[in-house]
């Protein structure tokens, strides 16, 4: 396999490469509830799944051969089945990544009044 | 139903999801909205990549521009079919509805 099969790859490292960083940094604790994330991939990815390969099947989009990896499972490369894997994921850690600062930045000031904490 | 009529109903059914489903009303809150403002900044890089390059190509018939990649315009931002940002907005606001209502049945509200 030559550089640009691993093309597609690249751009799922670079999602993880960017929002993995955000558990340390915000002390996320969504590793620590693996059966949550879990489910959250398999009830999110799975009806996007199913549409992709739909998609695929009928011809909406097809995949480069010469800038994915070789293995197809129903059509589709790994990467795109990883892509729902990985794509919850760099959403729901931005998304407490997000309320991680907001949280900190309430704490930082007095309570308004009223403001329920 | 084309690429585009799929990304319509996608993005009502995630609506419908967060709204009066799951009833984690995301798309009322300022902190929901900031993280998908991060993630479609970067869903046009990392997206632009995938059309721009021509890792996935699509069919002319399926959306609303033709096969010609361009940059912006003919149906298409940062090379990628618009019906994409739809596909991305559908399927983050999913994966946060689903995380949230998981978390509130569990009692474990905060990450």
């Amino acid at each position: 396999m030559s550089l640009p099969h691993w093309s597609y790859v690249a751009m799922l490292a670079f999602c993880l490469a960017g929002t993995l960083p955000l558990i340390p940094a915000f002390r996320l604790r969504v590793l620590q509830q693996p059966r949550r994330l879990l489910l959250t991939i398999l009830a999110a990815g799975a009806p996007f799944l199913a549409w992709d390969l739909h998609a695929t099947e009928v011809g909406h989009w097809r995949f480069d051969e010469a800038q994915t990896l070789p293995w197809r499972v129903g059509g589709l490369p790994l990467e795109e089945i990883a892509f729902f894997v990985v794509i919850p994921l760099v959403a729901v850690l931005t998304y407490e990544a997000v309320r991680a600062v907001r949280r900190r930045d309430r704490a930082d000031r007095p309570p308004q009044r009223g403001e329920v904490r | 139903m084309t690429y585009t009529a799929i990304a319509v109903v996608g993005v009502l059914a995630a609506v419908a999801l967060d709204l009066w489903v799951a009833r984690t009303r995301l798309t009322t809150t300022g902190a929901w909205w900031a993280a998908y403002g991060i993630i479609v900044f970067f869903q046009l890089l990392t997206n632009g990549w995938l059309t721009g390059r021509g890792i996935v190509r699509y069919a002319p018939d399926a959306i609303i521009g033709t096969e010609r990649v361009t940059f912006v315009g003919d149906g298409r931002l940062v090379y990628a079919p618009v019906e994409d940002l739809a596909f991305g907005f559908a399927l983050v606001l999913t994966s946060c509805s689903v995380w949230v209502w998981l978390g509130r049945r569990s009692g474990e509200e905060e990450a």
